[in-house]
C-alpha cells in the first residue's frame, strides 16, 4: 500500500516532467507559426493591415484572389505538378525496390548511387542540368543525332518535364529505400503459403505485398507531397524568379506578392492553401485509418 | 539446374538495367566534380554558348555554337579551386553564411526535438495528442503557407534582414519532432522500468536511455534537416531582401544560381566545394540514413 502511493507520487512527477518537456517547442511553435497564423487569418478578412483603418470585408479578399489570373495559373501549375510527379515518385521507386529485392550483384553500390542525389545540394549540380537541357545542350545534340528536332527545353512547355525529371532524380532514391525496408518486413510465411498454393507473382504482388506496403506507400506519399511543394528551388536555380507561365508556381506568386507588401493578398493565399492542405491531409489520414485496419486483420 | 542458371542470367540482366539507371542518378554529381578540374579556358570553349545565352538578361540570344558536356577535362588543374579559395573570397564568405545558418538550425532543432519527443512519448493525454496532431498538420504545411506567419513575426520582432529571421523559425520546425516521436514511442517501457529500479530519474532516462537508443534516427533526421536547410532558397529570398543584407547574409545555395551566369569558369569548383559537407555526411551516415528512418518513419 505504502509502496503504491509512493509510486503514484513518482508517476505524477514524471507526468509533470513530460509536460514540461514540450513547453519550449510549444512556445516556439506558438510564437513563430500558430499565433501569427491567427493574424494571417484576420488579415484575410479585412481590407487594411493597419487595425485602425481596417474594415471587415467578409469574403471579398477570397473572391478577389480566386479571380486573380496569376494565382490561378500558379495554383494550376502547382497542382498539376504534384498530381503528375507524386505518383511517379511512388511507382518508380516501388518498382526499383522490387527489382533490387532479387539476388543481383552490386546491390549496395546501386543503393548508394540512387541515394546520392538526396545528399547532393541542388545548387551544386544545377549547372550540369543547364548544360544538358540548353538549346544546344547535350540532350538536344543526342536528339539531333537521331534525326529528331531539338526542343527548347527550359523556356517552353517542356520545361515542366525537366522539372519533373529533377524532382524524380532527387526523391526516387530515398523513397526506394523506404520501400526496400518495408518489403523486407513482409512476413515470409505468408508469401510461401501463397507460392505453395500456386498464386501467381502478380497475385502475390497485388493482393499480399501491396497490402502490407500500404502504410509505407502512404508515408512516402506524404513525404513526396511535402517535397513537391519545394520544387520552386529547382525552378528558381534553373531559370530564376520569372519563369515562363508553365513553370510559374505558387511560391513565385507568393514571392511577387511579398515584393509588393500586399498582406491581404498574401494572407488570403496562405489561408486558402492551408485549407486545401488540411482537406488533403484529412483524406490521407482517413485512408490510412482504413488501410491500417485492413492490414492488421 | 537449368532454371537456376536462367534465374542467374535474368538477375544479371536486371543488374545491368538497374545499374544503368543508377549511373544516371550519380552522373550530375560526378560531372560537376569532374568539370571542377577544368581550366577556365576549357570551360569557356565548351560552355561558352551558355554564357552568351545567359548574359542576355532573360532574352534569348541564339548562338549557333554547341554546349559540349565533357566528362573528363583535357588537362586537370586546380586553377578553379585556386581562384575560388584565394582570388574570390566572396564564395567562401557565402559558404560560411550557409554554415552559420544551417548548423545552428540543425543542432537546435534536434535538441528541441529530443526534449519534445520525449515529452510526447512518455505520457499521453488528450491535450498532448491534440498538440501532436497540430504538429503533424504544421509539418505538412509548405513554405508557401508558413513563410507568411514567419515574415509577420520577424517584422514585429524587428529581425527581418537578419539571420535570426531564418534560424528561429527553423529551430522550431516540427519535422524532426514528428519523426523522433515515432521512434521514441517504440522504445519498450521495460527499459524505463529497469532504469527506474536502478534509481534513474527522468532526465537520466531521457539522456542515457532514450538518446542512445535513438542514435541512428537522430543522425538520419539530422542529415535530412541539414540537407534541407543547406538547400534553402525560399526563406532567404523572402526574409532577407534589403540589398546590403542580401550581399552580407545570403547563403551560397541562393547565390550559386547567380554565379552560373557570370563566373561560369568557377561554378563547377564552387558547386563541388558546396557539396563537400553533405557528401561527407552521406559517406559517414548512409547506413544510419537507411536504418534510422525506416525504423522510425513507417507506420505514421
Amino acid at each position: 500500500m505504502k509502496k503504491k502511493s509512493g509510486n503514484q507520487c513518482g508517476r505524477r512527477g514524471e507526468k509533470i516532467f513530460s509536460n514540461i518537456c514540450i513547453i519550449p517547442s510549444l512556445a516556439g511553435v506558438l510564437i513563430f507559426f500558430l499565433i501569427p497564423f491567427g493574424i494571417v487569418i484576420y488579415y484575410s478578412f479585412v481590407n487594411n493591415s493597419v487595425p485602425a483603418q481596417s474594415d471587415f470585408v467578409g469574403l471579398e479578399n477570397y473572391k478577389a484572389i480566386l479571380h486573380n489570373t496569376s494565382f490561378r495559373i500558379a495554383s494550376k501549375n502547382t497542382a498539376l505538378f504534384s498530381v503528375i510527379a507524386i505518383p511517379l515518385a511512388i511507382i518508380i521507386p516501388l518498382w526499383l525496390a522490387i527489382l533490387l529485392e532479387r539476388n543481383i550483384p552490386c546491390k549496395s553500390i546501386f543503393r548508394t548511387f540512387f541515394l546520392s542525389p538526396l545528399m547532393t545540394p541542388t545548387a551544386s549540380v544545377v549547372l550540369v542540368w543547364q548544360v544538358m537541357f540548353h538549346n544546344h545542350g547535350t540532350v538536344n545534340q543526342i536528339i539531333e543525332k537521331f534525326g529528331g528536332n531539338p526542343v527548347d527545353w527550359l523556356s517552353s512547355k517542356y520545361g515542366f518535364y525537366v522539372i519533373i525529371l529533377m524532382f524524380l532524380w532527387k526523391n526516387i532514391g530515398y523513397n526506394m529505400i523506404l520501400f526496400m525496408s518495408a518489403i523486407g518486413g513482409i512476413p515470409k510465411d505468408i508469401l510461401e503459403v501463397a507460392e505453395l498454393e500456386g498464386a501467381s507473382k502478380a497475385y502475390q504482388f497485388f493482393h499480399i505485398k501491396l497490402r502490407y506496403l500500404s502504410p509505407t506507400i502512404l508515408f512516402v506519399l506524404i513525404l513526396s507531397l511535402i517535397s513537391s511543394f519545394k520544387i520552386f528551388r529547382e525552378i528558381y536555380l534553373l531559370v530564376g524568379n520569372y519563369p515562363i507561365d508553365r513553370l510559374y508556381m505558387l511560391q513565385h506568386f507568393m514571392n511577387n506578392t511579398f515584393e509588393k507588401f500586399n498582406y491581404q493578398k498574401l494572407s488570403t493565399a496562405a489561408v486558402l492553401f492551408s485549407l486545401v492542405m488540411i482537406v488533403v491531409i484529412a483524406i490521407l489520414l482517413i485512408t490510412e485509418h482504413f488501410f491500417g485496419k485492413d492490414v492488421e486483420n | 539446374m537449368v532454371s537456376r542458371k536462367k534465374t542467374r542470367i535474368f538477375n544479371i540482366m536486371i543488374a545491368v538495367f538497374v545499374g544503368l539507371v543508377a549511373v544516371m542518378f550519380i552522373l550530375p554529381t560526378v560531372l560537376t566534380l569532374a568539370n571542377s578540374f577544368m581550366t577556365a579556358n576549357e570551360i569557356s570553349a565548351n560552355y561558352g554558348a551558355m554564357m552568351g545565352n545567359m548574359s542576355g538578361e532573360g532574352k534569348k540570344v541564339f548562338i549557333s555554337e554547341n554546349v559540349n558536356l565533357k566528362f573528363i577535362p583535357d588537362k586537370a588543374t586546380l586553377s578553379q579551386y585556386k581562384s575560388v579559395l584565394f582570388k574570390n573570397p566572396e564564395y567562401l564568405f557565402k559558404f560560411w553564411n550557409s554554415v552559420i545558418l544551417t548548423v545552428p538550425i540543425t543542432l537546435f532543432q534536434l535538441a528541441v526535438a529530443v526534449l519534445t519527443s520525449y515529452g510526447f512519448s512518455r505520457y499521453n493525454n488528450k491535450v498532448k495528442n491534440l498538440i501532436f496532431f497540430a504538429y503533424i498538420i504544421l509539418m505538412l504545411m509548405p513554405y508557401q503557407v508558413t513563410l507568411v506567419p514567419n515574415y509577420l513575426v520577424a517584422k514585429s520582432f524587428d529581425i527581418l534582414d537578419t539571420r535570426w529571421a531564418i534560424i528561429l523559425p527553423g529551430i522550431f520546425s516540427p519535422f524532426s519532432v514528428f519523426l523522433l516521436t515515432k521512434v521514441m514511442q517504440r522504445i519498450p517501457i521495460s527499459y524505463v522500468e529497469a532504469a527506474k529500479l536502478d534509481g534513474a530519474n527522468e532526465w537520466q532516462i531521457m539522456t542515457q536511455i532514450y538518446v542512445p537508443m535513438c542514435k541512428s534516427a537522430l543522425i538520419s533526421i539530422g542529415m535530412l534537416v541539414f540537407i534541407d536547410y543547406w538547400n534553402m532558397v525560399e526563406q532567404p529570398i523572402i526574409l532577407i531582401t534589403d540589398p546590403d543584407a542580401v550581399s552580407a547574409l545570403h547563403p551560397l545555395s541562393v547565390f550559386l544560381s547567380q554565379i552560373n551566369s557570370g563566373d561560369i569558369g568557377l561554378a563547377f569548383a564552387v558547386g563541388t566545394v558546396y557539396m563537400i559537407p553533405t557528401i561527407l555526411m552521406f559517406l559517414y551516415g548512409e547506413d544510419y540514413l537507411v536504418e534510422g528512418i525506416t525504423a522510425g518513419g513507417i507506420k505514421g
